[in-house]
């Protein structure tokens, strides 16, 4: 019973308390997977803090929208330097909030169709993919096409533009191939969907749990299986029409401009240190020089044959159009 | 009698400015930060906006009627037969389902009726061709009958204990059979918790969000909630959330009206239960009937926690154990949901006495606001979502410094709102029954106040506020409305560390997670049922 | 402190209804009557006369729409039941069903059963008056309906106030037993003084103890006087036909009247 008191005392002390430490401090916000122990954040921490002698804090929230939210309630008051973990269809509204600025040094950032933004830096990207089920899909679908089109009794899970990442990730690549005949592609993809749930979590935990051979997911997942749970099971397919790009970044906001540690990990977040932990920590592409050659089982992971990907300002000027009508399409 | 300056009105007062405190704040938060950019609460009234109305009240109807129904029946068979072994289990068992979060429920049962289920090759002989599981109306319809019946059937419970001893006692005197029985001294008291029940019911299930989503088969199957939910959290749009917040909870009220009329006032048990508790001789028949009932609606609840108790032992428990961020999110899980349950039995408890001092004070006149406010009016927090009352008051208090500071008490108190309307529905039956019995005897001798209270309340309310307090905790236990929507480091509980071992490919942690949750919402019901048992009363 | 209370009182309060009118739903009544001070006053009258609404304007159960109460010649109209100078008897939950029967007596003392060693002494003495003793730790359900009512008795004895307000306290036990508790009534009567208003519908208990009696019709004092009047004849041709045809005869008299 102490303990219990105690722990729920310690946890709302905890947040109240702000550490007076005299060293230099650089505060980062990201989503709770980076900082997670497995995750890229605790290597990130402890390399970075090496090299400038200075306290790193993660301050986690639970994804790249969330964290989005979090700075827009705090403002100008953010206690952030550093946002890490928004993604390339959020940095448009980002912007617009006038609360990053933009970085000094442009950053070497290799992504696929490269890189010029003057407040955003990639450190990794992935592509988003139809992930199947080896044991239940004999024939993956060879393109978006084929899918669109396939079988009816294949199905496949998605997630939901409206509150998902990877979901609004499906509805731009729909778009980028089909262009205005992107509700009838809908239209015939429908009979194929088995649900469409809020996020990515719940759609990839029905397709684990054998209710649909194929989830809209990353090309990189069937990594995570193989290098983690040694198997080959899940794959993705590669598709003709190439596959949309998802691309992570970070900014420095107006108040980490002051700290010049911001800065420095920018500098950082490019270089083979934080890249190197990248792909079996966050299981995405490194953004940036490596030093460790990739993980064989990356090089199994599809190619894909074209990147597909809308602007920052494309997406931000159309998204509610584009989901409006998905979703006549869909809720018929 | 002069009750206005009654102490107990004076707390329900209090209760409910605490309640309109905490909605109102928020709500001026949202509107504040909303006001120069109303736009988007105008656009929010499309077309679509009618379909998802009539969605959303469809499946909540529907949902209700499916948990009530079956619900009177179960608790009535329970009623009926009020010892026998596992009995207490299975209404513990019966405050789990609360506890779980949406997906950890849907995931249960589907692994039971789902196209790749136990069930799916039965069904799919039976049918002749692939089971196509239950995605669509009826996969949200099953689902919300898992976490509903057993609820229902609990608090119905609850109002048949009510029913005086002499009444059974006549009852078998008089050779009353089952079904006068039923519909002379069973069903006046269903009845009379049927609107309160139903319509926490229909509250649940008008907000239901991650089951209509995962289950529902397509955007076709959308509730308000889940265009609150996109209106902060893509949109950012706070006066779009309060617009629709506002017509769920008008949606509300209006059926909450209708349900009222279904009500019949009760009286409670207004004489000495002098009769010992044993009275009932149920005929051979009616036991079987009885049994079946229990056992298919035992099925129905423990298959899918079943199923999540297999996935959880395939987990390796003992890692997850063993770590400290887990430890600690259930250490947090536990204590905040303690605090919240705490509270919530508080405030529950004002409004109950609140409600029955205005009653008493009215005698034959029309209810006051006051008194409907304090009856079913606490209730409507329901159906606001906690990530309403979150962002709203992120809003307001984010110029007066850290505001996530105050993540956890936002946590306990929003918690400790929501899980009102249970807290209420327990315990109110049995303390107006109570009053009925002692509220002349107290005017009389001066019993008020905390003497009142230690002496008179305590002992008849000790029982109901402990299910009270079991359905409060399970509920926060496995809340995470108001974390989901910014996240805070501080407040790592059970539910957010499973959603994010979900989120990182760690299923079968996620699914140890849940082992790990029930076993705690288990262990905190059975702590809370053995705090309520009293001597012998 | 409540108001009127007289610890230990010697004597009764006189009890006055000063035009006091009520109505409950849609039967207005309207009272105006005096109870003598330390007399026993049988209240009889039909279903429905105001009997009861009696009682409770007089225990503060209810509140009067126009007129006062008095209490030894006190207005208690703005005092809450607990403060008036007032035990009362209810026909049924005189008892609190957890509380034990020394628990339930000594309610009569404290409401938060703060008892001193004299208030345990008073309480003792009381639970043997009404023939108690040995029950001390029993719960009401394990008591008999005569039992329970004695238990409630022996509460009037340690509240100790001028007035006591009996409902119909015996009106469902049967005859030889609610002659005992008519008579242990009388008794503590005899020793205490009190003025004590008698809620009944048996004739035979009114003439056993009731020294004056008061009977309602339709919401209204119909008739008053002593109960030797009442029942030699004297009574409103009313009372005559509510307590039946001979009634009056002076050979239905005989039943003994004993007085302790």
């Amino acid at each position: 019973m102490r303990t219990l008191l105690y722990s729920l005392v310690s946890a709302m002390v905890l947040a109240a308390a702000v550490p007076a430490f005299a060293k230099d401090k650089l505060t980062v916000y990201t989503y709770e997977s980076f900082t997670a122990d497995w995750g890229p954040g605790p290597v990130v921490k402890k390399e970075f803090e090496a090299e400038c002698g200075c306290d790193v804090e993660f301050v986690s929230v639970a994804d790249g929208v969330a964290l989005l939210n979090r700075v827009k309630l705090e403002g100008g008051s953010t206690k952030a330097d550093i946002v890490l973990g928004l993604d390339t269809n959020l940095t448009a509204e980002a912007k617009a909030t006038g609360l990053f600025s933009p970085h000094g040094a442009v950053a070497d950032a290799k992504v696929p169709g490269g890189w010029s933004d003057d407040t955003f830096v990639p450190f990794d990207y992935g592509y988003f993919a139809v992930v199947y089920d080896t044991e239940k899909l004999k024939t993956p679908p060879k393109s978006l096409k084929e899918l669109v089109e396939g079988s009816a009794d294949e199905k496949i899970v998605i997630q939901d533009p409206r509150t998902s990442t990877p979901g609004l990730g499906l509805l731009l690549w729909v778009k980028s191939v089909y262009g205005d005949k992107a509700p009838e592609a809908w239209a015939k993809l429908k009979a194929k969907v088995l649900t469409v749930t809020p996020g990515w979590s719940e759609a990839y935990g029905l397709f684990t749990k054998g209710e649909a051979p194929m989830v809209l997911s990353y090309t990189t997942s069937p990594a995570y299986h193989m290098v983690a749970e040694n198997t080959q099971r899940y794959q993705a397919a590669s598709f003709e029409e190439g596959e949309y790009l998802q691309i992570e970044v970070a900014g420095i906001t107006t108040s980490g401009a002051k700290n010049p540690l911001a800065e420095k990990f920018m500098a950082f977040m490019t270089g083979p240190k934080f890249q190197d932990a990248i792909p079996e920590t966050n299981w995405m592409f490194p953004a940036g020089k490596t030093d460790k050659p990739l993980n064989p089982a990356f090089d199994k992971l599809v190619k894909p044959t074209k990147t597909l990907l809308f602007s920052a300002d494309e997406v931000a000027a159309n998204r509610k159009a584009w989901v409006d009508e998905w979703l006549s399409v869909m809720s018929k | 009698m002069r009750l206005a300056s009654d102490p107990r009105v004076t707390a329900g007062i209090t209760a409910l400015a605490a309640v309109a405190l905490l909605i109102g704040g928020a709500f001026t938060g949202l509107l504040f930060e909303g006001a120069h950019d109303l736009s988007g609460a105008w656009a929010a009234l499309d077309p679509y906006l009618l379909r998802v109305v009539r969605f959303t009240l469809w499946q909540a109807a529907l949902s209700t009627l499916l948990s009530v129904g079956p619900a009177l029946l179960v608790a009535r068979a329970l009623s009926r037969h009020p010892r026998f072994f596992g009995r207490g289990f299975i209404l513990q068992l019966f405050a789990l389902p609360l506890a779980l979060p949406a997906i950890v429920a849907a995931l249960g049962i589907l692994a039971l009726y789902g196209r790749a289920g136990y069930f799916s090759g039965l069904l799919s002989a039976v049918g002749g061709q692939g089971w196509p599981g239950i995605y669509g109306l009826s996969g949200i319809l099953v689902a919300h009958v898992f976490f509903n019946l057993p609820l229902s059937s609990r608090l119905f419970l609850e109002a048949l204990q009510t029913i005086p001893a002499d009444q059974w006692r006549l009852a078998s005197q008089l050779g009353m059979g089952p079904r006068p029985a039923f519909r002379l001294i069973e069903w006046p008291m269903l009845r009379a918790a049927l609107p309160g029940i139903a319509g926490l019911v229909f509250m649940l299930c008008i907000t239901s969000f991650t089951i209509v989503l995962t289950l529902g088969g397509g955007p076709a199957a959308t509730t308000l909630e889940v265009g609150i939910y996109q209106a902060l959290r893509f949109d950012f749009d706070p006066a779009r959330a309060v617009a629709l917040t506002l017509l769920q909870v008008a949606l509300t009220c209006l059926v909450m009206l209708c349900l009222t009329r279904l009500g019949a006032n009760t009286t409670g048990d207004a004489n000495l239960p002098v009769a010992p508790r044993r009275y009932l001789s149920v005929g051979a028949g009616e036991t079987i009937l009885n049994i079946v009932l229990i056992a298919l609606a035992l099925l129905f609840v423990a298959g899918p926690m079943a199923a999540t108790l297999a996935a959880g032992l395939g987990a390796d428990l003992g890692r997850l154990a063993g770590e400290a961020t887990v430890r600690q999110a259930t250490l947090t899980s536990a204590g905040l949901a303690f605090v919240s349950a705490l509270l919530s039995v508080l405030l529950s408890l004002s409004l109950t006495i609140a409600r029955r001092a205005l009653a008493l004070n009215r005698r034959a006149g029309p209810r006051s606001l006051l008194e409907h406010a304090a009856d079913t009016g606490a209730g409507l927090v329901l159906v606001v979502p906690p990530i309403v009352i979150g962002a709203g008051w992120f809003l307001l208090l984010r110029h007066a410094g850290d505001v996530f500071a105050i993540a956890p008490i936002m946590v306990v108190t929003v918690n400790a709102v929501m899980a009102m309307p249970f807290a209420i529905r327990a315990i109110r039956p049995a303390y107006d029954a109570a009053s009925e019995r002692h509220e002349r005897l107290c005017a009389l001798l001066g019993i008020a106040g905390w003497a009142r209270f230690r002496l008179v309340d305590w002992p008849s309310l000790r029982r109901p506020l402990a299910t009270g307090f079991a359905f409060a905790m399970a509920l926060s236990l496995g809340d995470l409305g108001v974390i989901a929507l910014f996240g805070s480091d501080s407040v790592q509980t059970l539910p957010y560390l499973l959603l994010a071992r979900m989120g990182s490919y760690r299923t079968e942690d996620a699914a140890g997670l849940a082992l790990l949750l029930g076993l705690v919402c288990l262990a905190l019901v059975l702590a809370a049922d053995w705090l309520g048992r009293g001597e012998k009363a | 402190m409540p108001i009127g209370v007289t610890n230990g009182a010697a004597s009764g309060a006189e009890v006055r209804l000063d035009k006091v009118s009520f109505s409950y739903g849609e039967a207005p009544l309207f009272f105006d009557v005096d109870f003598a001070a330390s007399k026993i006053t049988a209240i009889m009258g039909p279903s429905g006369s105001g009997k009861s609404t009696l009682l409770n304007l007089v225990a503060g159960f209810e509140a009067p729409q126009a007129g006062r109460v008095l209490i030894g010649g006190v207005d208690v109209g703005a005092a809450l039941p607990s403060a008036r100078p007032v035990s009362m008897v209810f026909q049924e939950n005189n008892l609190f069903a957890h509380l034990s029967v020394e628990q339930n007596v000594g309610l009569g003392r404290s409401p938060s059963l703060r008892l001193t060693g004299d208030d345990r002494a008073d309480i003792s003495e009381a639970i043997a008056r009404t023939g108690l003793a040995g029950k001390e730790k029993r719960l009401p359900r394990e008591l008999s309906g005569g039992e329970r009512q004695r238990v409630a008795l022996a509460r009037v004895l340690v509240r100790d106030r001028p007035v006591l307000l009996l409902d119909e306290p015996f009106a469902s036990l049967g005859p030889a037993l609610r002659d005992d508790m008519l008579d242990l009534v009388a008794g503590v009567h005899g020793e205490r003084g009190m003025t004590v208003l008698f809620v009944t519908h048996q004739p035979q208990d009114a003439r056993r103890i009731g020294q004056n009696v008061v009977f309602l019709d339709k919401g209204a004092v119909a008739a008053a006087g002593t109960a030797d009047d009442f029942f030699a004849g004297a009574g409103p041709e009313a009372f005559r036909r509510y307590i039946g045809a001979g009634a009056g005869d002076p050979v239905s008299r005989d039943i003994a009247r004993k007085r302790t």
